[in-house]
């Protein structure tokens, strides 16, 4: 019991960073039904803005909440400014053309930041700075929560219902959900879908940053292609649970998170090798879109001739 | 000159080519001239790619099924037929070898394993097609992803195949099996795209509901043509796990894939000529950018990705279009039926001038 309540806990913990950039794919997916899959490195590039800013502004000689907190969310300002470029100089003149060139756009995008980084700062890992006092506190038994993990869970659920908040109650959020509805008709209405478009890029890109740095805290090595299989993970984790859907994106990046734990936990007992943890995600995915190929919380689209 | 003594020749001269090239990259050369092995290394591989491209391009290309997990079924054909040549290959060559001769034996049980080497992979196609063709458009893409990494990973367990560690495998690859297998895998798809199926797969293509309401079976067409797209990228794998004599699943990671993607857009999707073309620029292309001056050679990589980049920025329809450039002598010349008036402008039939602006005007 004692066991099963720690995967439950290190699961969700993953789960909550994998739902973070899952937001970020299901967002821009939802807008311009674009798969981004520069994604996953500029969550990557969110764990290395947060690691110069600590590095340069002093906070790496201790833990301190202050210095976390600035990390945080001048990684995220730096992330958002990344995406927004991204989308200004290669998707928007291209938005317009077939999805395979957008698709080979966002490839070649991401394949630009991996390698921009690897010759710049090559691919060794780098330590990240702790900033925060490590401490693990017992819960159940024998079932521990250790500070990151609480750090994990409190900014991400605070950020989840910021966007939640955006989304639903803003100005802006609501031009976003016109914008994804219809984007032509949204246009008509007199919306700046150009700056919508960017605002999403900026959101999504701002929540992969946070789930970089947080990664970063809790698992202190950050490398050039930490980004590439975490975010195809987060990719997987926004289609399984629908994507377009921001609600399934969570759920997806949960399940995911604690699928792959439990692999790596029980799968032994039963004949699963732990190198299966990151075939699990696939193969769930491949089950949930064969059975229900709208995702979990996705809803059906009639296709009309 | 009859189109059946054109063809003959035709592929007569083209294996006599393959030949005298293969002799020429061979270590003792041709009339004393030899490739340094580094430039054959590119030919090589550049061939390897061409099949790859050209395969997915019958999929991707010209049925519209949008497919990741290439390097999936290339890393089925690389394993299964290493399985054979590792641990069966030597007691049977030596039977056989009393019967036909060494190098015929030698040939032959290559011949062999690049064949199971495709079926296996055919079967893996078919066992991913079926269930995953139902879906469409960027789902597809996902879900090859899925079983190509899940493929990636379960070979990754099996020990008796080198699991993390790699798995050596004899030499059998020159360029002439290479060659040989290039120019077939043209064929092959060229003939399946001007056939009757290939109409199908290009109207899937363009229009799936409108196909489905035409009578096309488009579940069947789908399928067939990922089996046998599969069993071409199988094929490939088999001839790279034989020339690279090391296999390791990281050569069959979805960035693979991608590089195959990449080969057949930037050719032009829906041209052969293009997968062709797009195959050996992307081979070359890094290789080239490494006698950048200085310290620019570190940054190829970074230089190939903007460039990339580039090229969908500026030509988003690749090189070619769909267009083909001097495939025209293949053609069978259009036979119409007795009375017939040529309809259409300039005298191209409807079929072919409805196919061509179609084409056109995708975007």
């Amino acid at each position: 019991m004692d066991t099963f309540v720690q995967q439950l806990i290190n699961g969700l913990t993953i789960g909550a960073i994998y739902a973070l950039i899952a937001l970020g794919y299901t967002m821009v997916y939802g807008i311009l039904r674009l798969i981004n899959f520069a994604h996953g490195d500029i969550y990557m590039v969110g764990a290395f803005a947060g690691f110069f800013l600590a590095t340069q502004l002093g906070f790496a000689a201790g833990p301190s909440l202050v210095g976390l907190v600035i990390v945080l969310i001048g990684s995220m300002i730096i992330a958002a400014l990344v995406g927004m470029g991204i989308e200004r100089f290669a998707y928007r003149p291209i938005r317009k053309y077939a999805r395979m060139t957008t698709l080979i756009t966002a490839i070649g995008v991401s394949l630009l930041i991996e390698n921009l980084f690897v010759a710049k700062l090559g691919a060794a890992p780098r330590a990240f700075p702790q900033l925060l006092q490590e401490q693990s506190y017992t819960l159940f038994g024998n079932a521990a929560i250790s500070k990151s993990q609480i750090l994990i869970f409190a900014v991400s659920i605070f950020l989840m219902l910021l966007l939640q908040w955006i989304i639903f109650k803003t100005k802006v959020g609501t031009a976003m959900r016109a914008v994804s509805f219809n984007l032509n008709s949204a246009k008509l209405m007199g919306i700046n879908t150009d700056m919508i478009i960017s605002v999403t890029f900026a959101l999504g890109s701002a929540l992969a940053a946070a789930g970089g740095v947080l990664t970063a805290q809790y698992n202190p090595q950050i490398d050039p292609l930490m980004g590439i299989i975490t975010g195809l993970k987060a990719f997987v984790a926004a289609v399984l649970g629908g994507i377009g859907n921001i609600p399934g994106a969570v759920l997806g990046g949960l399940l995911i998170g604690l699928a792959e734990t439990f692999v790596v936990g029980y799968g032994q007992n039963v004949g699963v090798p732990t190198t299966f943890r990151d075939a699990v995600a696939f193969a769930i995915l491949i089950l949930v879109l064969l059975f229900r190929p709208s995702g979990l919380l996705g809803s059906t689209v009639q296709e009309k001739v | 000159m009859p189109i059946l003594v054109k063809r003959l020749l035709a592929a007569f001269v083209i294996i006599l080519l393959l030949i005298a090239i293969n002799q020429y990259m061979s270590d003792e050369g041709l009339f004393g001239f030899g490739v340094p092995p580094y430039y054959g290394r590119v030919i090589m591989l550049a061939g390897i790619n061409v099949i790859l491209a050209v395969s997915l391009n019958l999929i991707t290309g010209f049925t519209g099924q949008f497919s990741i997990g290439h390097a999936g079924f290339m890393a089925v054909g690389a394993y299964t037929s290493a399985y054979l040549t590792v641990y069966h290959a030597q007691t049977w060559e030596h039977s056989i070898a009393g019967v036909i001769g060494a190098t015929a034996a030698h040939a032959l049980i290559f011949l062999f394993a690049i064949l199971v080497g495709g079926l296996t992979a055919a079967l893996a196609g078919l066992i991913v097609g079926i269930p995953s063709l139902r879906l469409r458009g960027d789902y597809l893409a996902i879900v090859t992803l899925g079983f190509a990494e899940i493929i990636r990973i379960v070979i990754l367990n099996i020990d008796k195949v080198g699991g993390a560690t790699g798995f050596t495998v004899p030499g059998y690859t020159n360029f002439l099996w290479v060659g040989i297998f290039a120019v077939l895998t043209i064929v092959v798809v060229y003939n399946i795209v001007h056939s009757d199926m290939g109409r199908a797969l290009v109207s899937i293509r363009e229009d799936e509901l409108a196909a489905e309401a035409m009578g096309i079976n488009t579940t069947r067409y789908k399928v067939l043509s990922f089996v046998i797209s599969s069993a071409l990228a199988g094929m490939a794998g088999v001839l790279f796990g034989h020339y690279t004599q090391f296999l390791s699943t990281n050569d069959f990671q979805f960035i693979r894939s991608f590089e195959i993607i990449i080969m057949i857009v930037l050719g032009g999707m829906g041209s052969l000529t293009g997968a062709v073309l797009g195959a050996i620029v992307i081979t070359i292309m890094p290789e080239l950018l490494r006698r950048l001056p200085g310290d620019l050679s570190q940054y190829r990589l970074v230089v190939y990705s903007a460039l990339l980049i580039l090229i969908m920025l500026t030509r988003p329809q690749g090189i070619l279009g769909t267009r083909e450039f001097g495939l025209s002598w293949l053609k069978r010349p259009q036979r119409r039926p007795e009375g017939d008036k040529p309809v259409g402008d300039k005298g191209v039939p409807i079929a072919e001038q409805a196919s061509r602006t179609s084409s056109e005007g995708r975007k």
